[in-house]
């Protein structure tokens, strides 16, 4: 027999009713949030940097051809940000080629070769270094590691293109080592049970069978290590003695386009072409984050998808 | 000069709990940018105001910009310990420094290191918001651009100590920020003059050629409160800051708290 529902009870099923609305509604808002800050991140960038595009003086074959910086120049005012592009570049993949087989290798190592107390200790430590903030890393870079770098190799300054690149490797080690240590383990047992009945070594195994079968999670591993290297600010700044400069050797000192944000938003006036192009610098970082990052997603989507 | 801003600040603190001066640096144009966005109410600057700045104050504000004379600096040319070079001329600094300047290497200004593969010269300066950059600009490369490639680094103290680590390097930087790895140069106008060594005296008096006003800029009559501050930086005990500091303090006679109207062309 069903209970004649009271009043007590309706007003109970109705407020349960509303309130779960409520509570979807607000799941649903911090669900979207990240879309609308990310689109009004954008919104806020381009209209900032757009207006210097229709500026009669400003040529973008400057902007992306010419070396010549001189935002506050009292003979001619040029912007040309090939040498912070450059410098950009040049510090990332520096950074990569030491970043990238250390990181694998110890993801390697961490998935293939080792256990217990051993690996529970390794993976806490490389987590810790994520942990450690960009400024400290630039700190580093300055006092200790400019010190090394002029006394260990033919450098005539400490901070330069393979200060900053040093630096970065080791603060994107972190991500690399995580996410291509993911991706090992992901590599079904079944195969590893395989190879090993078919007799391969642990060498073999590891370099036949598990690096082919994670190759795109190892892919994503580094390009998000990428996308963090790229992007960092003030570890850069400080390490790589901020010149501006098309360097030749690994001892020049350069500029990146993430520096020379910081350096000198602080100073343009509001409105001024120089606060506009400095944004336009902006538009490109996120066009080069952007590119790397849905590079990275689609990695990770077509491994998915191939297992 | 943050510095000295720094020192008065947490002096003034004991002189008159009840009114608090907070303090961000960056280089004169972030504070004078900071003035005209009404986010502070002094900006202190080691070069005079453009007018473009003065006008843009008068636009925001309403009010017109107010200098203060509140010491002196000495912009010191500083090389490694171990640098043979004794003195310098502007003429010389120009080819260095400069965009069209033809001096590269050590070896064209007479000078050989100790060690022999170091002939390259590495030029260290301040970032282009930094007062001492444009100060720079103007008296020495004579408003020419800088060289690319010069090393622009975030502060007065950052430059001096990366060339206490760096025997190739020269750089400069106010002459209160000397540490033990470094030199300073002798300074002439030109070949022939004498060359000054960077000195309170020789700023004072005007003989060492590369010297300059410290600045304090406000808007308008300032508020009581910023009046006070003024005045006491103007005072014995707050001009005794700037020789703690490594600056040169403004002579008696010389002081005037009132400040000076900043002419703006409208």
């Amino acid at each position: 027999m069903k209970p004649i529902p009271d009043g007590a009870t309706r007003w109970r099923t109705w407020w349960v009713r509303s309130t779960e609305g409520v509570i979807e509604l607000w799941i649903r808002v911090c669900g979207f949030s990240s879309v609308i800050l990310v689109a009004a991140i954008l919104f806020f960038i381009f209209r900032e940097a757009f207006p210097v595009l229709r500026q009669p003086d400003f040529s973008m074959a400057e902007f992306l051809g010419s070396v010549e910086w001189y935002p506050t120049s009292v003979q001619r005012v040029r912007f040309g940000a090939l040498g912070l592009m450059v410098g950009t570049a040049a510090v990332t993949g520096v950074s990569l080629l030491l970043s990238v087989p250390a990181g694998l290798g110890a993801a390697i190592f961490l998935s293939e070769f080792c256990q217990g107390r051993t690996r529970e200790v390794l993976k806490v430590v490389i987590e810790l270094l994520a942990a450690i903030p960009s400024v400290v890393w630039g700190f580093v870079g300055l006092t200790v590691m400019s010190r090394v770098l002029v006394w260990a190799t033919p450098a005539a300054v400490g901070v330069n293109l393979l200060n900053g690149a040093l630096i970065l490797a080791l603060m994107s080690l972190p991500v690399i080592v995580s996410l291509a240590e993911d991706a090992l383990r992901a590599v079904p047992d079944a195969h590893r049970e395989a190879a090993e009945a078919l007799g391969a070594t642990r060498w073999q195994l590891t370099w036949r069978v598990l690096l082919p079968g994670a190759r795109r999670g190892i892919l994503a591993a580094v390009l998000l290590g990428t996308g963090r290297a790229v992007g960092e600010t003030m570890a850069v700044l400080m390490a790589t003695g901020n010149a501006v400069n098309i360097p030749t050797s690994l001892f020049d000192p350069v500029r990146t386009l993430t520096a020379n944000i910081a350096a000198e938003l602080g100073e343009a006036p509001a409105g001024s072409d120089h606060y506009r192009v400095l944004f336009l610098t902006g538009v490109l970082l996120f066009g080069i984050t952007l590119v790397i990052n849905l590079l990275a997603e689609r990695l990770v989507r077509g491994g998915a998808k191939s297992r | 000069m943050v510095n000295l801003a720094q020192a008065w600040a947490e002096a003034y603190a004991g002189v008159e709990p009840g009114v608090r001066v907070e303090v961000s640096g960056g280089g004169s144009g972030v504070g004078v940018a900071a003035l005209i966005r009404g986010s502070a109410d002094l900006a202190n600057s080691s070069r005079d105001l453009k007018a473009s700045e003065a006008e843009a104050a008068l636009k925001a504000t309403g009010k017109e910009p107010r200098e203060y004379v509140v010491g002196y600096d000495a912009l010191a040319i500083y090389v490694h310990r171990d640098n043979p070079l004794e003195s310098i001329t502007l003429e010389q600094l120009r080819e260095l420094f400069a965009v069209d300047g033809r001096i590269s290497r050590w070896s064209e200004l007479g000078v050989r290191l100790p060690n022999p593969r170091h002939d390259r010269i590495v030029r260290v300066g301040r970032q282009s918001s930094g007062g001492t950059f444009e100060f720079l600009r103007h008296r020495v490369l004579e408003d020419r651009d800088f060289r690319l490639g010069t090393l622009e680094l975030n502060g007065s103290k950052e430059v001096v100590e990366l060339i206490a680590n760096t025997p190739t390097a020269i750089g400069y930087s106010g002459m209160g920020y000397a540490v033990a790895g470094v030199k300073l140069l002798r300074v002439a106008e030109r070949v022939g003059d004498e060359a000054v060594a960077p000195s309170p005296e020789a700023t004072i008096s005007g003989r060492y050629p590369i010297a300059r006003s410290l600045l304090v800029y406000g808007l308008g009559e300032p508020r009581p409160e910023v009046k006070a501050y003024l005045a006491w930086i103007l005072s014995d005990a707050g001009q005794g800051w700037l020789t703690v500091t490594g600056f040169v303090p403004v002579p008696p006679e010389r002081r005037q708290p009132g400040g000076r109207l900043v002419e703006v062309s409208r």
